[in-house]
């Protein structure tokens, strides 16, 4: 029976370094000593799994899924949809996507956040599915808007959601954020300019996808994540000890 | 035309912000939104096993804690199997061997219940020793840091453990090791973790 290979080696160049200073508190929540590189044993090659029993199907619909009845969230609404794909662009199936952002003004609904810009009454602001048998996803949302940080004096986070998401593995688990196509604070955000690379950033930026809206309805954006691929197993297989 | 890989690259990594709990733990964010939170019962009700308490602290360079942090952890059973296909062998029913915890806000400190999980294969030979895989992320950490816990009382097997023995410097090899104590007749183990600085834990690329 073949054993399983293992993963890619994880491309730190196209990641952030865990030091950036210009986004101030990584300077000290930043590892001084380097990283101990392991090849992947039974520990790093499995993963959790989720299903249909876990979450409700209301989940991904953020403009719904903290209204009062009758009541819908307020703002751009919006169909944030996309595949999750390994790095050999194959789709990884019933893997958990949770994203969580701020509303449309820009205030997250958290007892820490006390910007000025109001809370909506009827948005949540978290969210979380699973991929179909085609890697594919989808949340309905509202865009959410920009909002200032203590950084720098003047610094504003570009919109933004956040997303979480699993594979089937535990080295594929990620989190990362989900930019919006023309935002203008994108290249300004110390966040994302952690990211060396700028096509790794481009990469990040959600594209506007008018295939994807509902005419009169919802607008539409599309933002495909990949996960770490994994090798075959050609020639050499000792994982389980021989 | 010429020869293409067309390999995809992985989607980079961000910070989880500060606001992390509204997404992965919202009722610590301060709102009820989803029949079920994921994440609380990790071993289930029919796991095999000693019943054990893990509690720690994450502290950045200065020493502080760090009271904005998700960790999530992912386990085998007793047995040193993994709730995953290719885990090595079947587990309980309602054992899912993973689990997420956030800092109290205060104080910093996490904790969660669990089972002792048992050896399993390492990659090449050998047997792992008892471990605990450990994934960190919070606001300032661009990419989720990966780490191990493993037992003070399993001295023997982490001896002969292939991870541990990775690390060129046997001092840091400490810094992965949970303290046993015992509270109330239970096993409890404390896990405290240094981002940065003196004692600075290991961290894995994995």
């Amino acid at each position: 029976m073949l054993k399983p290979g293992e993963f890619y080696q994880r491309d730190r160049e196209l990641h952030p370094p865990a030091l950036t200073r210009d986004y101030k508190t990584s300077v000290s929540r930043s590892p001084q000593y380097s990283l101990i590189s392991l090849q992947n044993s039974v520990s790093e090659i499995t993963g959790p799994t989720f299903g249909h029993n876990d979450i409700d199907p209301l989940d991904k619909d953020l403009i719904f899924n903290y209204a009062k009845p009758g009541e819908s969230a307020i703002g751009e609404r919006i169909i944030l949809h996309g595949r999750v794909l390994d790095e050999n662009a194959r789709p990884i199936p019933n893997t958990l996507v949770e994203i969580w952002q701020a509303n449309a003004g820009g205030r997250y609904r958290h007892k820490k956040d006390t910007y000025l810009a109001p809370i909506d009454p009827n948005f949540g602001g978290c969210g979380r599915t699973l991929t179909d048998e085609n890697g594919y996803y989808y949340f309905r949302t509202v865009k959410p808007g920009a909002y200032p940080w203590r950084n720098w004096v003047n610094n504003w986070r570009p919109a933004h959601i956040h997303m979480s998401i699993f594979g089937t593995a535990f080295c594929q688990r990620l989190i990362t954020q989900c930019y919006f196509e023309g935002d203008p604070l994108i290249p300004k955000c110390p966040i994302v300019n952690t990211i060396p690379d700028p096509d790794a950033i481009e990469q990040l930026v959600a594209k506007l996808d008018l295939n994807g809206t509902i005419p009169l309805d919802t607008i539409a954006y599309k933002f495909d994540i990949v996960l770490r691929g994994r090798r075959s197993t050609l020639f050499e297989n000792r994982l389980e000890g021989n | 035309m010429p020869q293409k890989l067309d390999y995809l690259p992985e989607t980079a990594s961000q910070t989880a912000g500060p606001y992390v709990h509204i997404g992965l733990a919202p009722g610590a964010a301060g709102f009820d939104i989803y029949k079920q939170e994921l994440g609380w019962d990790i071993a289930g009700p029919n796991a095999g096993g000693e019943r054990i308490r893990v509690e720690g602290i994450v502290m950045d360079g200065m020493g502080s804690p760090i009271k904005d942090v998700m960790l999530e952890v992912w386990q085998a059973n007793a047995d040193g199997n993994y709730a995953h296909p290719e885990g090595g062998g079947d587990v309980e029913d309602g054992f899912r061997g993973w689990g997420r915890v956030i800092t109290d806000f205060e104080t910093g400190e996490w904790g969660f219940d669990t089972i002792k999980p048992g050896p399993c294969p390492g990659r090449n030979v050998g047997t792992q020793a008892p471990h605990l895989n450990l994934w960190i992320v919070a606001r300032g950490i661009n990419i989720g840091l990966n780490t191990r816990m493993y037992f003070e009382d399993e001295s023997e097997a982490n001896a002969k453990d292939p991870v541990l023995n990775l690390i060129e410097w046997e001092r840091r090899r400490a810094t992965l090791i949970a303290k046993k104590t015992v509270r109330d007749g239970k096993t409890v183990y404390r896990f405290d973790i240094k981002v940065q600085g003196e004692d600075e834990t290991v961290f894995f690329d994995v």
